[in-house]
This record gives C-alpha cells, structure tokens and sequence, in this order.
C-alpha cells in the first residue's frame, strides 16, 4: 500500500471536532449546533449504536420528584462518598447542582421518562444513596425510562441533534492526535470506514468523547466497539491518565454473557443470594444491603464465591432474585432486563433467579480535565491545559467518579459535561481562543501509525493478542488485586507491547475493512491497559474499586489524591484532589460505611 | 460439522457477489450467531459485519438469516441451523458495501423526514414537562426501536418505493411522536404522511410485525396513522358540506 503523507491526503477543516457519537459527544454537538460554528461529530458506528445505548436503570439527579425535599447537596454527599474521598468536590458540586437543569433539558427534548401517577417523572433507588447526608435512610433518586434509559436518552440526543442539524461523520474512525510544534492539538487523522478514504480533520477544539474501554478484560458489560479510542491516541500522543488503576466491576453481570442487568433490580427490591439461600449482603453491609456501593457489593460477591458458597456446579457466580417482585413489576418496571435474561441466561426473572458474578462495567480513570472539559497535563508538578484538546463522558477524569462511581452518575456526568465544554468551546472560539497550524512533518507524524500497520508484511495476529492481553488484565487486574501477581502482570504487557508494534494487517482493502479498525482498536487497548497495570501497581493501598490483598487499607496519608499515569516516562505521580467546592462546605474524608 | 453460508462482495475485488462456504465444527455450547461469525473472521479477517453492543439494543448487525431478517447477537445457533446449514446474507433492498454490510442512507433519510423529536412550541415550565403514567404507557411499544432496519428491508413496499415510502421503522417513530402526550404537532404530522406513497404503500402485509427482534408492532401504528389520516379526512369532508349548503 501506498505511504500516506501531509501532500496525498484531504483536509477538511471546522471549528470543532467530537470524536464519538455517544451520550457526551452528542450533547456537546448539540450545544455546538446551535453556536454556528463548523462542527463535526466522527463517530465510527452510526451514533444510535453507541454505547450509552446499553445504559439501563437510570440518570442519578436530585429533581425532587420521589421526594419533593430532596436536596442536590445530598446527591453530592453520596457521590463524594461513593468516590471514596478521591472525587474533585468542585466538579461534583457542578455536576449535583447543574443536574436537574440538564434533565428538565432531556425531558423538554423528548425523552420518554416513565412517571409517577402526579405525572412527574419516576425516580427509583440506587446504590449508595442516601437523604440528609447519609443520615435519613435511603434515597430514591434516579430518573428512569423504564430500564431502557440509556437507549432512550441517546435516542432522544440523536433525534434533537437531528433538528438543529448537526453534522455527522458516520463511520469514520480517528486514528491519532495531531499536534503542531508547540505540543497543541490541532485534530486527528481519521478514514472512512466505508470508502477507506484517509483525511485530515482540521479544528480548533477537538473533544474526546469516546467513552470507556471495558474490552481491556475478557469478561466486561462493555460493548465490543469500547476500545478506548480517545485515551488511546493521547497516550500515544504523550498526554497523561488519571485514576487508570480505578475500574469498575458491576456487581451483576450475566453469568457466562457478561451482559449488564441493572441495579434498578435491587433498586426495585431484588437482591443477592448465594448457594445457601442466604440473603448475603446483609453480613457485609447491614444498612444499605444490597444498595451499598457497587465496589462493596462486587467484593462482597467474590468473598462469598471464594469461601465456596458460590452458586451452580463450579460454585462460581451468585444469584439475583427478582421472582418475589412479581410479573407485573418486572414488566413494568424491568421489561429489557426479562428480555436480556431470557436470551442470555435461559432464565425467565418472573420464575427463576438470575445467575450474576461482577463484571467489567466502567473506568473511573480518564484524561483528566476541569469542567469545561478541558484536559490537562502537568509540568513540574503544576496543572498546564492542553490547547485544542478536551475530553467529556467515560474517556475524561473530571473527576466526579474518584475510586468508584455510583450507579446513575455516569448518564449525568454525560449531559451535564457534554454540555458544559459546548458551552466553553462556543465562548472561547468566540472570543479567538484557538490553535496554531501543524507542519507537514506534524501531520505525516501523525499518520506514522496507520501507515505502519498498514504496510505490515507479516507478526502477530490481532484476535490472538487481543485475547492474551485480556486474560493477562483479567487475572492479575480483576477484582481484588495483590503486588506480586501484579507485577507478573506487568511484565507480561511488556512482552504483549512487542506484539502490539508488530501487528499484522492481512486484509488491505479499503471498502469498510473491519479487520483495519479492529487492529487499530487493539493499539488502543494495550496503551489503556498498560496505564491501568501501572497505576494499579504503584497505588499501594486499598481505596474504592482498587482493593489489595497486599495492601488491604485506605491509606489518607499517602494515597488521598489523584494517581497521574506519564505515558512517555511509564510513572506514576500524584495529583491534588479538589476539596474546594463554591456553594457549600468541604466534604471531609470518613470511613466509608454502608 | 456445520456449513455457514456467507455472501461475499468487495467491490475493490468482486464483479458480482458470491456465496462462500465455511465449514465449521459445530460449537458445543448454543452460542450466538454474531459469535459464530467472529470465530469465522479470526479464520477468514476478510468478512465484514458490522456490531457493536452484542446484546440485542444497537441495532448495528441486522442481517438476513435464513431468509428472514434478525440480528446476530441475539439469534442462538440452534435457532438458526437448519439441515446443518446457516444462510446469512445482508439485509435485503439496500445496496451492499461489502458482505454483510448494507448502505443505509435511505432508510435513515426516512428516519430524518418524519422529523424525529418531539415538537412543543409552548415555552417549556421550569421543571419537566408533566405526562400521566397512562399517556406515557401509550410510548411503550414505540419508543423502543432500535433502528437496526430488519423490518423495513423485509417489506416489498419498501424494496419498491424506498425514497417515497416511509416504511415500517420510520412509520412507527411517525407514531411514537403522534401518541406523545407532550407533542403539538400532529396536525403536521400526519399532513406530511398525507400523498399516496409515505403511509398508504403499507398493504399490511405483517413481514415487518414477523422480523422485528424486538417484537415491536409497526403494522399496529400505520394503522393507527391510517385511521387517523382517515377521520381527518371525513372531519374535512363535513365541513366541506357545511360549508356548500
């Protein structure tokens, strides 16, 4: 194949740039469309087909509906809480206090909320929920579209997207960052999946709103397409990842599929019992039970397979019982998850209970930004903004999920931090912020990458590295994780990065070449992979999702921070968490108990 | 051993497309059909399909299996082995990329013209709008398609017509916006459904009631369109009248 260079390849230029279709992108696009800036969103599936679609229980938001006292202060305790102190105060205070306006928004654009008989819209508990600052019992605070909300809240994005015109790159998948001599970002190489044809996208803001990159373990919720695209090429480009060593394992995936079956399930008042029966979770956290936080919940499962009161002929999941809600809840209130049960698990919820063991389901980590979206990277120890680069959805660290997330804070973080860095990227371009010209040199750098994999001859084939690096982050990166398995695990990402660089592409063709994409995919894997390995290993205490045999407390002294992953140096350092929220008083660290 | 039919075209290689054979121990466990397909592309990284989700909600790998369209992810192997052979060709009426992969331009411009979102010229209350729990059950069965276009490429109507009939798919989004309490614009909406072609090609012929993996009922909300397009018709009819004498 023919090299690609700055002089054979189109540009095409805009204003603004989002690279990825999902919730995120689509509502900062959305923001854009009506500014009159030039902008695109590339998205390499059609954008209905994103992720954000899977999403199923719920938007987590103080709207007072269940309970017409409830209070956005409250809603930011718990996630406060929930992050294990390693959220930033500042972005969660805007993401708690800005909530509602941004859910009154999706609701005034469409979206299909289910309702309470006063017509406003239904709200169901979550985990790790609470009123009065965790002294007045459980709350019920996520906003729900049956348990389809992710499906409709993308729907609903794409559709309005559609009234104001937005312009779309569909199937066009972004390769790597462009950057000019002064290290800005200045857009992305990207090609048709359909025509094969290879471009330079030009702009002054490039929004990374590529969501999450579960498919780093064999066993995740994810879909197949979250590849970590966007962390991915800045990885690659040498900007920093915060917080990699904290991932999500969703106390119920589908035994075997993997496929998610939402918390609403013990939101509605389902719950987890092991081979004996027992309804375990009231041992490990007798108040919340199978509400507490998912991070707890997970290990609490894990604990009860591991001690031989795991369900089924290898005593390796638990069950979800749903059987005592009756057929008319489930149908009402948990119709997609019937569905996905029956389907993937040969079990009807109505009868019988669903076989369940935690899963993959989100990185907490990401390009950390502030909350216009902006990313940054440090130099001597300081915060320094990267011009023309910025990140919203699953692939930034605003940070609002810390150490762990709390259930329908992930469709929040979506609109109110999509809509945020519209808000930012309009008034800057507008007032001449922007981004000098990359060099020729600058771009056919960029394009380095596809022309290597492009041309290979011969080395290793995608599917099998893939599958080795997804073993080797599931058994030394899972669940609980110790110092010396981790090690191995490192060492063995340093034998799969030979590979990575020596990919082979078979299939050359140009017209909608699958196997081009999913080499591609697989790059990005390995640098997503590589920074969670390394932030995994060196974070040594146990805080949120990142639980340690070897180190098994949360460590204040040391570790109340942000772990920063320098791509380039392959170190870790420490970044300052935000304790300074605007509108009320700081959130001191507790113990956190459920 | 079981034989996977697959339909091959790459237009950089093919004058015409062709069908390929893949012979393949049978899997022991049922798996899906989308999982079958990507043991075959580790053998054979030359097969292109498009998924993403695996799990029944994208709408991403509609395709014709067996003759009938349905998704990949979703439809088990045991389902789909007939004589120990599996059929997949891409989703019919469309014009094919590459293999399984079909150009869905049309059907998403039909998407686009029924204009898709909920319209409300009424200044929005500083809360949500309010919806009764028996206005918002009139959306289930609705709001729930996936856009993954198994029913409207199993529909000769739209084989026929694909730039002026709506099809079932679009049509039930037409619908889902009509039956929403919250919209104002149904006048308009069903003005623009109106000419011969957009609703009344629909010959309730049930093909996209059969396919749709999401057991959706479009057949149902064209004759709703139908019925209301027709009492709209006598409404005018009489004050026609009204008016003569």
């Amino acid at each position: 194949m023919e090299n690609y260079n700055s002089s054979n390849i189109k540009t095409l230029e805009f204003d603004a740039l989002i690279i990825g279709g999902g919730g995120s992108g689509m509502r900062t696009s959305l923001e854009l469309a009506k500014s009159g800036l030039k902008t695109a969103v590339v998205s390499k599936v059609f954008p209905t087909r994103s992720h954000t679609v899977s999403a199923q229980g719920g938007i987590t938001c103080a709207i007072a509906s269940a309970d017409p006292n409830d209070d956005w202060r409250w809603h930011m305790y718990d996630t406060v809480k929930g992050s294990d102190y390693i959220g930033d105060q500042d972005a969660i205070e805007y993401m708690c206090s800005e909530g509602p306006k941004a859910v009154f928004e999706l609701e005034h654009m469409g979206l299909p909320f289910s309702r309470f008989d006063n017509g406003r819209i239904y709200q169901r508990p979550f985990g790790g929920q609470s009123k009065d600052f965790g002294k007045g019992g459980q709350a019920a605070r996520t906003c729900a579209a049956a348990d389809r909300t992710g499906h409709a809240l993308l729907h609903t994005l794409y559709q309005n997207n559609i009234k104001e015109g937005s312009n779309f790159l569909n199937e066009w998948f972004a390769v790597d960052l462009v950057l000019n001599q002064s290290k800005e970002v200045t857009g992305v190489i990207a090609f048709s999946i359909e025509s094969g044809e290879v471009a330079y996208l030009k702009s002054q803001a490039t929004v990374m709103a590529t969501g999450g990159a579960g498919r780093i373990y064999s066993s995740t919720t994810n879909a197949l397409i979250n590849t970590g695209d966007g962390l991915g090429m800045a990885l690659r480009a040498g900007f920093p990842a915060q917080d990699m060593e904290m991932w999500q394992f969703h106390p119920t995936g589908i035994y075997g599929a993997g496929s998610l079956v939402t918390e609403g399930c013990r939101g509605e008042g389902g719950y987890l019992v092991n081979a004996e029966g027992e309804r375990f979770m009231e041992r490990y956290a007798p108040n919340a039970k199978d509400l507490a936080g998912r991070d707890v919940v997970a290990r609490s499962m894990v604990l009860e397979i591991l001690e031989g009161r795991g369900c089924g002929e290898n005593k390796d999941h638990v069950f979800l019982k749903l059987d005592h809600l009756g057929a008319d809840v489930l149908n009402a209130k948990l119709p997609g998850i019937c569905e996905l049960s029956r389907t993937f698990a040969g079990v009807d919820p109505i009868y019988n209970p669903i076989p369940v063991v935690p899963t993959c389901h989100y990185m907490m980590g990401g390009t950390p930004t502030n909350i216009h979206g902006q990313a940054y990277k440090q130099s001597n120890g300081a915060d320094e903004i990267i011009s023309g680069l910025f990140s919203v959805g699953e692939a930034a660290c605003v940070s609002v999920h810390g150490a762990n997330r709390l259930g329908g804070n992930s469709l929040l973080d979506l609109v109110v931090f999509g809509r945020a860095a519209g808000i930012h990227i309009q008034e800057a371009l507008k007032t001449g912020g922007g981004v000098a010209d990359a060099g020729g040199d600058d771009i056919d750098q960029a394009l380095d990458g596809l022309n290597r994999i492009n041309s290979s001859t011969e080395g290793f084939e995608v599917a099998e590295v893939k599958r080795e690096l997804q073993s080797v982050m599931q058994n030394y990166f899972g669940v609980f994780r110790r110092g010396d398995f981790m090690e191995k695990g490192v060492s063995a990402l340093n034998e799969i990065r030979e590979k990575i660089s020596n990919l082979h592409l078979k299939d050359k063709s140009m017209a909608f070449n699958t196997s081009r994409v999913e080499a591609l995919e697989l790059q990005n894997l390995f640098e997503v992979a590589e920074a969670t390995a390394i932030a995994s290993f060196q974070r040594t205490e146990s805080r949120g999702a990142h639980a340690r045999d070897d180190y098994k407390e949360r460590d204040d002294k040391n570790w109340l921070c942000h772990s920063l992953y320098d791509p380039i140096q392959k170190t870790l350092s420490k970044r300052d968490v935000n304790f300074e929220p605007a509108q009320v008083e700081t959130f001191e660290p507790k113990v956190r108990t459920y | 051993m079981i034989d996977v039919n697959i339909y091959r075209y790459n237009p950089e290689t093919d004058k015409f497309p062709y069908t390929q054979t893949y012979s393949i121990k049978k899997p022991e466990k049922d798996i899906m059909l989308l999982e079958l397909l990507n043991i075959l592309k580790e053998q054979d990284s030359s097969i292109s399909y498009r998924r993403s989700c695996r799990e029944g909600v994208c709408g991403s790998d509609g395709m014709n299996i067996n003759g009938k369209n349905g998704l990949a992810c979703i439809t088990p192997i045991s389902q789909a082995i007939k004589k120990n052979k599996i059929e997949l060709r891409p989703l019919p009426g469309l014009p094919v990329i590459r293999d399984l992969v079909v150009d869905m331009t049309e059907f998403y411009a039909q998407y686009d013209k029924i204009k898709p979102f909920l319209q409300n010229e009424t200044e929005p209350p500083a809360q949500e709008r309010l919806q009764t729990p028996e206005d918002r059950d009139k959306l289930d069965g609705l709001y729930e398609c996936i856009l993954c276009a198994c029913c409207s490429t199993s529909c000769p109507s739209f084989w026929w017509n694909p730039d002026k009939f709506v099809g079932p798919a679009a049509l039930l989004q037409a619908y889902r916006f009509i039956a929403d309490s919250r919209d104002t614009k149904t006048a308009e909406r069903l003005e623009g459904l109106s000419d011969p072609f957009s609703v009344y090609r629909c010959h309730g012929i049930m093909n996209c009631v059969n396919v749709c993996p999401k057991d959706l009922n479009p057949n149902h909300a064209i004759g709703e369109i139908k019925s209301m397009l027709l009492s709209n018709k006598k409404k005018e009819n009489i004050i026609v009248s009204d008016g003569a004498s």
